[in-house]
């Protein structure tokens, strides 16, 4: 098969509606991924599209995971025999290689249990910083820039998930600085008519890069822009772009990014912080503990240099070196046609798909998508609603034909209130995706419409 | 199992044409029950008259008026509520809620008493999706709550 779209055409109804662009040799890819060989609800076979939510995980990754456990099994950074030796240089091999994902210098990435850990980890430096300061306990150099006073602005955008939202909430609450937040247009992007709500007073602007319910892929360089000429800090939502595009953090001009393992094939477990060196060296720590130090006395402590001083306790770090094998997979992946590879094939390949669903979707009467109609600057999550039935039917009824959609409001509470929806249902897509998956989501659709007596 | 089990007859019928909706005076107590991992909304309110004094048991349930948003499963849930609860003591209400929460709970596996249960026998084939269990009980957890807040109300004044 020398044609990209020609081997993943099969399933597909209509070879007229078969995506151009280049796709990945789905058959290939999915053959990786165990789980996609099983069957749901009495035999239906499986048709993923929540990899927003979460990633499935190829056997690269469970291999890594459980080999490390076979063979090199020891706690990290403690010990001098040769399983710790071991274990220590697969976990830290998995570091430089994740950072050199995102254009990461070792040094500069942290690990955590998840992207929400890592967001509230920048967030818990402001409150932190501010409480210590208040009755004038030691901190690090430079850390003037996380300490924040009444006044003080906090700015976030309407599209954020709870995640980037809900811990700067709290830091307002102990700080008493002010949130604010650039709201969204009606076609589902952020309105950028409104970016002076960054102001001389904003201390912190943070946002998705991409919106988790809309695919919106946010204007970073134009926010950034208006946050740096406040001298503002910018942190970064990137669990919806690091596992679907090529991401640069030099490039991007941003201060703090995060991200999940689990949503890009690796284990669940495993969230990473990068940041600037200089501003992490700034940050008082986060969790306290063993591995974490400099020097332990009763009087008191001090503190490891990053990345270390962020990492207390025994990490995670099977999931590590399972994230590490996940990155390896990622950039091993070439479009069909062979002119692209890594995150920059996985990109196309989602491109192609999105177009895809969001022309299949537009061709079905009462299906609204919530979110940008057209693929420029947009990511594949497809969020759409069914005229006449709520979302967790419509999600009910999917699951009867195997068709695995997320319903609900997606950890966006706020964003779905903003355009009057209670609940929408989510497709999101990924590298063992082809057409033949948009193919039995419409189906399913209008089967559901069938259903429930609202079909046109 | 197919989605018919699910969606049966009696509950779409709520569904479409649910009864006794919309928010009514007067009442003794107002609640907002939500279903945080689905975004769920219901305001309920109830009115009682008769013998409010002692565990409460003997009051009558005048009215239950609701509106609110949700999937089909929750709606219908809270319409069979509305008709089966009016005019009853709240000790038998109480009771067809005792019966549907253990069904509910059940995973399926326990044996529906349509005597008690009435309609709401129709939502036995929910209790094997769990993740709509909370649809289905959200009106009736909104409802406990609303009596045991009139009751207190009641008392106090």
């Amino acid at each position: 098969m020398t044609s990209s779209t020609a081997s993943l055409a099969r399933g597909s109804g209509d070879p007229a509606r078969v995506p151009s662009g280049r796709l990945l040799d789905v058959a290939r890819v999915r053959a990786d991924f165990p789980i996609l060989s099983r069957t749901v609800r009495d035999g239906r076979a499986l048709v993923y599209l929540d990899s927003g939510a979460t990633s499935q995980k190829p056997a690269a990754v469970l291999d890594a995971e459980r080999v490390f456990y076979e063979r090199h099994n020891a706690a990290v950074h403690r010990g001098a025999h040769q399983l710790a030796e071991e274990a220590t240089d697969l976990y830290e091999s998995a570091r430089s290689r994740i950072g050199a994902l995102v254009g990461a210098p070792d040094n500069e990435i942290v690990f955590a249990k998840n992207a929400t850990e890592a967001l509230n980890l920048v967030a818990y430096a402001y409150s932190n910083t501010t409480a210590k300061a208040a009755h004038g306990a030691d901190l690090p150099p430079g850390a003037e820039r996380f300490r924040l006073a009444p006044g003080d602005e906090i700015v976030v955008t309407e599209m954020e998930h709870h995640a980037n939202l809900v811990p700067w909430q709290e830091v307002c609450d102990k700080t008493g600085a002010t949130l604010r937040w650039i709201p969204v247009t009606d076609d589902g992007r952020l309105d950028l008519d409104r970016l002076d709500v960054i102001g001389p007073r904003t201390k912190v602007v943070a946002l998705t890069h991409q919106s988790n319910v809309l695919g919106t892929i946010t204007p970073v360089a134009a926010v950034a822009a208006a946050a740096r000429a406040v001298g503002a800090l910018v942190v970064l939502d990137a669990c919806q772009s690091v596992p679907h595009m090529p991401v640069d953090v030099r490039e991007l001009d941003v201060d703090f990014l995060a991200f999940s393992g689990h949503k890009m094939l690796g284990p669940t477990g495993i969230g990473v912080l990068w940041g600037r060196y200089e501003l992490l060296e700034a940050m008082p720590p986060f969790l306290t503990g063993g591995s974490m130090i400099e020097l332990v006395r009763m009087e008191g402590s001090t503190f490891a240099p990053p990345p270390q001083r962020f990492e207390a306790g025994v990490p995670m770090t099977a999931q590590v070196v399972g994230l590490g094998a996940a990155v390896d997979y990622l950039q091993g992946l070439r479009s069909a046609d062979g002119t692209l590879s890594g995150m920059a094939a996985v990109a196309a390949h989602e491109h192609a798909l999105t177009a895809y669903a969001l022309e299949q979707l537009a061709g079905v009467p009462g299906v609204r998508v919530v979110g940008p109609r057209d693929t420029a600057s947009r990511g594949g999550a497809v969020s759409f609603v069914v005229d006449g039935v709520h979302a967790h039917d419509v999600g009910q009824v999917l699951d009867d034909q195997g068709v695995e959609v997320r319903v609900g409001h997606h950890c966006a509470w706020p964003l779905h209130r903003r355009y009057g929806i209670a609940a929408t249902v989510r497709a999101t897509f990924y590298v063992y995706n082809g057409p033949q998956d948009v193919d039995a989501l419409v189906a399913a659709v209008r089967h559901c419409q069938e259903f429930f007596g609202v079909a046109a | 199992m197919n989605l018919e089990s699910m969606y049966q007859e009696i509950i779409l019928d709520h569904y479409k044409h649910p009864q006794g909706r919309g928010l009514r005076e007067p009442y003794d107590a107002e609640v907002h029950h939500v279903n945080p991992t689905c975004g769920d909304e219901l305001t309920l309110r109830i009115r009682l008259a008769g013998d409010t004094t002692g565990d409460g048991r003997a009051a009558l349930v005048q009215d239950v008026s609701y509106d609110g948003e949700g999937c089909s499963i929750s709606q219908a849930s809270a319409s069979v509520l509305h008709e089966l609860s009016a005019g009853r003591t709240v000790g038998d209400v109480l009771a067809v809620q005792e019966e549907f929460l253990a069904l509910m709970q059940g995973r399926g596996q326990v044996e529906p008493d349509e005597d008690v249960l009435g309609d709401a026998v129709a939502f036995a084939g929910v209790a094997k999706y769990p993740a709509r269990v909370k649809c289905a009980l959200l009106a009736w957890m909104a409802w406990k709550d609303a009596v045991a807040t009139a009751l207190t109300t009641k008392v106090a004044t």
